[in-house]
């Protein structure tokens, strides 16, 4: 849907209204969501907005205009290309930056590329340390950035519930989980050594659900693989019944003997494409998605093979420099 | 079809939920406990029983815990880190979500011990609630007293206070009373102390089995009250300020072109309309509200906590870090304050030392001018203190180099709260809530009184922007004489003593006699060498720096950035060290 339904993306003031919105939770999270993006472009010398075309990188974008309007974002956007993000989602990424008007840089690792690095040959702990944190960690250091925002949620995983809005990184770009400053109120420590820098979440209090329903109120374009409909897919049984949905971007995914079926699905949250599953659904509307969403029985990042390679595998990843 | 979409929602009527997901707003409380009391149970239990769990995160800690078999430990659910999950301990503050059909919540969650007492100062900060728990088995211990206590000095207005584990008591409602009327004694003690009342409210609950904590069982019918999710439920939103007096913090001037000019930050307190007169401070101008810009459109009003954007009526130098104030009470400008402070750092506050004051959206050099007393929470007394140290909560005196427009903390949370941050390790390293502001024009009868007695460290800092210290210099006399007279040229009170006097005092033992007293008063003593052909070295607490003595203006600038990495100089600019 979505990169047609764009009236909104555009910068320009509407009627105006009669007395200020009321406040119910989403304009809560939005208030403060913009106050932590206003604080970093104004006490960081060089901030960047991490860009995952995915929903949450949607909101934190549109967050982003409405923090610095009537004035451009002061930031540019920053793509972790892994070559393994779907065509389509590639496409949507320049036209947003193009409507929106605001510059995107994409950093791949070609050397690991060209190496043919995949999730197969290696496994996918290592797979994303070459191709998603390795290339995080040059192209921050290669663009001298010293805060990176991120759009992720305190509600995705255990760890990142007790992760800082400003999330402080040492030289190497690493995480100490119990070495993090105090945050209190809405005052924010920005301070920094040359050579460390923050990564930012402005989106740290939103859950899942907030996340729809702002995208639902505010008309924000999204990706087409969040609405279902019949695509080619791999489907493996799992053990107790369970099936994984795969897409056929990548021939390496398959096993042998699996061919591509149809079958009517979409994508809860977008990683690389073999390691992020589909799951059947009907839901071809943001209001049916949500519906969706509160008869769920699975947390939205159980689909994505990295979370579980290994018992505390988000932490690892972080520790070492993920996101 | 859909394995995930449940028969249930076909009935489910979607437009009526997104109407009803419109009007919930958004509740933040804390929490504080340790394994011992069941507070992981008691949150467990609150997202387990409002179905804000998902089934694989069920799946993922079943059989594993320390519960019975069969039973689920809903401990595990909220214990995030692999640290943790080894000791079994919950080391630092984690945010929970939930919701229910009247109500968006989000939970600080954080530890119970003594030496967590920073944690649960920052779960506090941000919430408009919080819940204490009690051991209905051990009774009144003291960290539900000290968590109380934080809930009071952080301005936490309402205090639950689960009595939980009333399943091993066999549900006894004597217990439960006399918990109650002990800790409601406790209660009055602390309001009398922080100056801040909390409206408590009990309820007897077992998280373990799901008592009064999300609805009421038939295990306590002595209980007539709500359970602890029906109280959360209906406690009053405290974000809604709208009546208190308007302060709008400016985080950055927005200027796309010539034509705009606009303040964008985030309302801390109260409502602005277009058309309001506001003063500006610490200039103290006013203006008038030309626009109220979003987005979305320009508002005629916006009350506390939305994020816009204010044109003014007229040009006015106003940058980061000014206060835009309306009518009604005005901040106080000030350059000292009374504060209280939780100390968050490894390092003990130390008076001598210059810390960086970040208050709404700027920062100023500070000094801890005295520490009035620290706070003994067990027994509630005030006792003087030389220091204080990682979890010490005491009140403090600070002296600013520049001033601030403060209100008082229990007036506006938003600008009567400060942190401390280290410059060296840039650690925050406490938290403060202003309990009185002196205006600058008071402060001047304040310094009049002080006329009369002892000179104290941070006045003389304060006249001659840097500590007393020693640097030492080798190298060409004509290259040390440079570099006193560009300290001079900046204010700073020097004294240089040369090799033949140096001699002199060193033979009569007094050198270090006499730099110990030049320190002490503030002075920088220059103590000089002489060095090698064509450098200068120069040491100054314990850094040492060599350095091309024919670049002369090089080696000038050097050495003061040298003292101000020794903490000994201030710069003009003070913040940006």
């Amino acid at each position: 849907m979505p990169v047609a339904e764009n009236e909104s993306v555009q910068a320009s003031p509407r009627t105006p209204t009669v007395t200020s919105p009321r406040l119910n939770h989403l304009r809560l999270l939005e208030a403060e969501s913009i106050h932590i993006l206003r604080e970093v472009a104004s006490e960081f010398e060089r901030p960047v907005m991490l860009y995952s075309i995915g929903k949450d990188s949607s909101v934190m974008l549109r967050l982003a205009q409405k923090a610095f309007y009537p004035a451009p974002i002061p930031f540019p956007l920053l793509h972790i290309d892994t070559g393994f993000k779907f065509a389509e989602m590639l496409a949507f990424r320049d036209e947003m930056a193009r409507q929106v008007g605001v510059e995107l840089l994409v950093w791949r690792n070609e050397p690991a590329i060209a190496a043919g690095t995949n999730p197969i040959v290696l496994d996918t702990r290592r797979c994303c340390g070459l191709l998603k944190t390795q290339a995080l960690l040059d192209a921050l250091r290669h663009y001298n950035f010293d805060a990176a925002f991120g759009g992720a949620r305190r509600d995705e995983e255990k760890s990142r519930a007790k992760e800082r809005i400003y999330s402080f990184r040492d030289t190497a770009g690493q995480w100490d989980p119990k070495n993090q400053r105090p945050e209190l109120w809405n005052l924010y420590n920005a301070r920094i050594h040359p050579g460390e820098s923050i990564r930012v979440f402005p989106l740290s209090n939103w859950t899942e659900m907030d996340v729809w329903q702002y995208i639902h109120e505010e008309k924000i374009p999204v990706v087409d693989f969040y609405f279902a409909k019949e695509r080619p897919m791999y489907v493996r049984p799992m053990s107790a019944g369970q099936e994984a949905l795969l897409p056929t971007e990548q021939d390496f995914v398959a096993r042998p003997g699996e061919k591509p079926q149809m079958v009517k699905c979409r994508l809860r949250s977008l990683g690389c494409s073999p390691c992020t599953g589909a799951i059947r659904s009907d839901a071809d509307t943001i209001p049916a998605i949500i519906a969706e969403l509160i008869g769920f029985r699975s947390s939205e990042r159980a689909n994505r093979v990295i979370d579980h390679d290994q018992e505390g595998s988000m932490e690892i990843k972080k520790r070492e420099g993920y996101f | 079809m859909a394995a995930a979409a449940e028969p249930v929602n076909r009935r489910f009527e979607i437009g009526e939920f997104l109407a009803q997901e419109r009007e919930k707003d958004l509740l933040r409380f804390s929490t504080a406990g340790s394994v011992d009391d069941g507070k992981s149970t008691l949150i467990g239990r609150l997202l387990y029983d409002t179905q804000s769990v998902y089934e694989d995160q069920v799946r993922s800690i079943e059989g594993k815990g320390t519960t019975a078999p069969g039973q689920i430990d809903f401990a595990l659910l909220t214990d995030g880190l692999r640290a943790e999950r080894e000791q079994g301990i919950t080391i630092d503050v984690a945010y929970r979500y939930f919701s229910t059909a009247r109500r968006k919540f989000i939970i600080a969650d954080t530890p119970g011990h003594e030496q967590y007492t920073r944690n649960m100062a920052t779960g506090a900060s941000t919430a408009d609630a919080a819940i204490v728990l009690i051991d209905a088995s051990k009774g009144v211990l003291i960290q539900s007293r000290r968590h109380a206590y934080i809930a009071s000095l952080l301005r936490v207005r309402h205090v639950l206070v689960a009595v939980n584990k009333m399943d091993l008591t066999g549900y006894d409602e004597p217990a439960f009373r006399a918990i109650e009327s002990e800790f409601r004694a406790v209660l009055e003690q602390i309001a009398s102390d922080t100056g801040t009342p909390v409206e408590a409210h009990f309820v007897p609950v077992s998280a373990l089995k799901g008592d009064n904590v999300v609805r009421a069982t038939a295990a306590m019918p002595w209980y007539k009250g709500p359970s602890l999710l029906e109280l959360l439920e209906a406690l009053p939103s405290a974000q809604d300020s709208r009546s208190a007096p308007f302060r709008f913090p400016v985080q950055r001037v927005l200027r796309p072109d010539h034509t705009f000019r606009g303040f964008a930050g985030q309302i801390a307190s109260g409502t602005v309309r277009r058309g309001d007169e506001i003063a500006i401070f610490p200039s103290g101008r006013k203006a008038k509200i030309e626009r109220i810009v979003t987005f979305d459109g320009d508002l005629d009003a916006a009350i506390a906590p939305l994020s816009v954007t204010l044109v003014l009526d007229r040009e006015l130098d106003i940058s980061r870090g000014d206060l835009i104030a309306g009518g009604g009470a005005a901040p106080v400008v000030a350059r000292s304050v009374k504060a209280s402070l939780v100390w968050m750092d490894q390092r003990p506050l130390d008076v001598n030392r210059r810390y960086l004051l970040k208050h709404t959206s700027h920062s100023v050099p500070a000094l801890v001018s005295s520490i009035d007393h620290r706070v003994d929470l067990g027994a509630l007394t005030h006792e003087p203190a030389p220091a204080l140290r990682m979890n010490d909560i005491g009140a403090v005196s600070l002296h600013l180099l520049r001033p601030i427009a403060v209100d008082l903390y229990r007036d506006n949370r938003g600008t009567g709260a400060l942190i401390l941050i280290d410059p060296e390790t840039n650690a925050t390293v406490a938290a403060g809530m202003v309990t009185a502001a002196q205006g600058l024009a008071s402060a001047n009868e304040e310094d009049e009184a002080a006329a009369w007695g002892r000179v104290t460290a941070g006045e003389r800092e304060a006249r001659w922007g840097h500590r007393g210290g020693v640097l030492e210099l080798s190298g060409p006399t004509e290259l040390i004489d440079a570099v006193e007279r560009s300290l001079f040229a900046v204010g700073a009170a020097t004294c240089l003593i040369d090799s033949g006097q140096q001699a002199a005092l060193q033979h009569m033992g007094l050198l270090d006699v006499l730099t110990d007293m030049q320190t002490q008063s503030g002075l920088l003593t220059l103590v000089a060498h002489a060095g090698e052909e064509g450098v200068l070295t120069a040491s100054a607490g314990g850094l040492e720096i060599t350095l091309d003595a024919d670049n002369k203006m090089h080696a000038v600038t050097a050495v003061h950035q040298l003292l101000q990495r020794a903490g000994i100089f201030i710069s003009p600019e003070g913040a940006d060290l």
